[in-house]
């Protein structure tokens, strides 16, 4: 994908079943012009979250116009949270964690940001599931 | 901190981790999701694994060193939360680090751990095992190696009655109570495997 002007999506699950399922239905739903990427289970493809397969996913969704990421459970967040810190510093203000349920999160950041809005207004439209 | 010092003190955490994993994972199957000792271990290995470049580093950078690998490798929420204790504890001590240095730092790296958890004292966690500890090394006195496991393996017994707030054990709520916090144990294994080590 070449580099886009539109804030890139990471999906972070214990599963990788649903960090990928919830990818594909990002694709199907929103299409291909925003940048995307699933970090699911641990690094022994068990369940759980693997700070190294975040940041790894964090790069290849990056955009200049920053990354939200949709996490599951606690340890999601708390990973997310970890790989975010570990990222080069003037990379981390351009990373926003999303409070919001992961699928429909996902499903909603990305039809935000397919139509170029600010990270702020991707990560407002997530969040607003939480309030809803 | 000479290199030998630093070598014992990674093979008396690691053994201690790996001798109680079983232990480890047990506790955690009864309020958790089963994978505290299996992870705990995973990263220790990779600490162990990594020793000889690990302890060539003077000792703040040591501990830098041993947090990161074990964020990156424990997987689950106590990589973070134990990579976050060793890295504040390499930022703020000096490389030849007194009993006051310690505890001075351990009220750092407790509070960064709280902020990574976003939780506190007296929710059932690593935090109720590393608090009494930080406040005998404070108090200090003789003995010290002597006296700490025992503060600890209290503590850690202390959390049995706790009703968890953070973590997956929060999730069972009032069934969470009765059974140990499975981070407070690893936090007093961790503790006695250094005291023992230091004073041997």
């Amino acid at each position: 994908m070449p580099a886009s002007k539109n804030v890139g999506i990471v999906i972070v699950s214990h599963s990788a079943k649903v960090a990928e399922g919830a990818a594909d239905m990002v694709r199907q739903m929103v299409g291909d012009n925003v940048p995307l990427a699933a970090a699911g289970g641990n690094a022994e493809g068990g369940l759980g979250t693997d700070v190294a397969a975040i940041m790894a996913a964090i790069d290849k969704a990056w955009s200049e116009a920053g990354v939200a990421i949709l996490v599951d459970l606690g340890g999601a967040e708390t990973n997310s949270e970890m790989a975010v810190e570990m990222m080069p510093e003037e990379r981390r203000e351009r990373i926003v964690i999303c409070n919001a349920p992961i699928v429909e999160g996902a499903v909603m950041a990305a039809t935000e940001a397919s139509g170029g809005s600010s990270l702020a207004v991707v990560q407002a439209t997530a969040e607003e599931l939480m309030s809803a | 901190m000479d290199d030998a010092l630093k070598k014992t003190l990674i093979e008396a955490m690691t053994g201690a981790i790996v001798t109680h994993a079983d232990e480890l994972t047990a506790l955690d199957q009864a309020i958790g999701d089963g994978d505290h000792g299996l992870n705990m271990k995973r990263g220790f290995e990779a600490v162990l694994a990594e020793m000889d470049l690990i302890t060539a580093k003077p000792l703040p950078d040591a501990l830098k060193a041993i947090g990161t690998t074990l964020v990156m490798k424990v997987g689950g929420a106590s990589g973070p939360l134990y990579g976050t204790l060793f890295m504040t504890l390499g930022k703020e001590l000096p490389p030849e680090p007194t009993i006051a240095d310690l505890a001075r730092a351990l009220a750092a790296a407790i509070e960064a751990v709280k902020a990574r958890g976003k939780s506190d004292l007296g929710q059932k966690t690593m935090l109720d095992v590393l608090a009494p500890l930080q406040a005998a090394l404070a108090h200090g006195g003789a003995d010290l190696t002597k006296r700490l496991p025992e503060v600890v393996r209290f503590a850690a017994e202390a959390t049995v009655p706790l009703k968890a707030i953070r973590g997956r054990a929060s999730f069972l709520g009032e069934r969470s109570i009765g059974h140990m916090d499975p981070g407070a144990r690893s936090s007093a294994l961790l503790a006695t495997a250094i005291c023992n080590a230091i004073g041997a």
